[in-house]
């Protein structure tokens, strides 16, 4: 600031007064009076709003920092729930899957053992069905049989008869006679 | 008929014909009779029907009998018919038969026959019988016409068995 007030002076030294005012020959520089009132009226204005503005400003400065900690600290803490939050959320998550699986693994046990039971079933009323079939095959089989032993034993016996009374004449009699008495005769002892 | 009411009558019938003197005659021919009733619905229903009068069943013996058998056999038939035992006949005369044979120690051996065998066959059969069983054998022969065939003869207990019908009776069980 002195520097330059130094370097105004000096330059302003050289600006020609043509009695109405100072008439500055410099470019950027005004007349030195009016620069050195105007740098004291810079001065005062400048000390009295440091002596009275500046503690408003500090103050609010110092508000204004401690707004926006208590935001950062708001969001730190925001951050904190929502990681939190998230977490639980994750943690749920994997909770949900877990009972998820367990569901399926429940429901695959489930349906495993209602297809082997139903297999059980099946094989076992299969098994029933074909002893029955196999029964049921051989009784009319069995039922077939007799009933033809029992028409060959009627017709045989039938024939049987036919044929013996046809040919039991007295010859066969006496024969079968004398056959009786030769074979019981030759027994000694023991009559059977 | 109790046994003992059976017994009662085989003894009367013995004693009677072992006093007559006629035992085996009056045993064969009772023998014979009660075979024929056995053998006989028609002679079984006439001699055991209430409904007819003891006279008139009587008077049926009389008339198969008379001629074909001694006195005293026609005599005794009738009493039995007479007094309503004609359903033990057969048991009666087999207790006669089993008595006049245990009084000769003989042992009875009824022979069933399809045909009538002669006297040799009879004989050769009673040798073979004796021989076959060791005892004394008195042959009682009934013709059978069931039989068939061949014989069946029974001595107390054993069965010797060699009749048609039989071996008919096992082919048709085995078919």
């Amino acid at each position: 600031m002195s520097i330059l007030a130094n370097i105004s002076l000096i330059a302003a030294e050289n600006v020609p007064n043509d009695g109405v005012g100072s008439t500055s020959l410099h470019p950027i520089l005004p007349p030195i009076g009016e620069l050195i009132i105007g740098s004291l009226a810079s001065i005062i204005v400048f000390s009295m709003i440091y002596k009275f503005a500046g503690p408003t400003m500090k103050k609010a400065m110092s508000d204004r920092t401690a707004r926006i900690q208590k935001d950062l600290d708001d969001s730190a803490a925001a951050a904190s729930a929502a990681e939190a939050e998230a977490s639980n959320i994750r943690a749920a998550k994997g909770d949900i899957d877990a009972e998820r699986s367990r569901l399926y693994a429940d429901a695959d046990t489930q349906a495993e053992a209602l297809l082997v039971d139903g297999r059980i079933r099946i094989d076992a009323e299969m098994a029933d069905l074909e002893a029955r079939a196999e029964a049921e095959l051989a009784s009319a089989a069995g039922r077939s049989g007799d009933e033809l032993r029992a028409e060959i034993a009627r017709y045989s016996s039938g024939a049987i008869d036919n044929v013996v009374n046809g040919t039991l004449d007295d010859a066969a009699q006496q024969e079968l006679i004398e056959s009786f008495i030769a074979r019981v005769g030759s027994s000694t002892g023991a009559a059977s | 008929m109790s046994d003992a009411r059976i017994q009662g009558y085989a003894r009367a019938l013995f004693e009677i014909a072992r006093a007559e003197g006629t035992l085996d005659e009056v045993e064969d021919e009772l023998f014979r009779f009660a075979r024929s009733y056995e053998s006989s619905d028609e002679l079984r229903n006439a001699l055991t029907d209430d409904q007819v009068p003891a006279d008139k069943r009587q008077a049926i013996v009389e008339d198969l009998l008379g001629g074909k058998a001694t006195s005293t056999t026609a005599q005794l038939v009738s009493m039995v018919v007479g007094s309503g035992r004609a359903r033990d006949l057969p048991a009666i005369v087999d207790q006669l038969v089993q008595r006049a044979a245990g009084s000769k120690e003989l042992d009875v051996a009824e022979v069933r026959t399809a045909i009538a065998l002669s006297n040799d066959q009879q004989a050769r059969l009673k040798a073979a019988l004796e021989n076959a069983t060791g005892k004394s054998i008195s042959l009682k022969t009934v013709v059978d016409a069931s039989v068939l065939g061949g014989v069946v003869a029974t001595i107390g207990d054993t069965v010797i068995d060699d009749t048609v019908r039989t071996r008919i009776d096992q082919l048709k069980s085995r078919l």
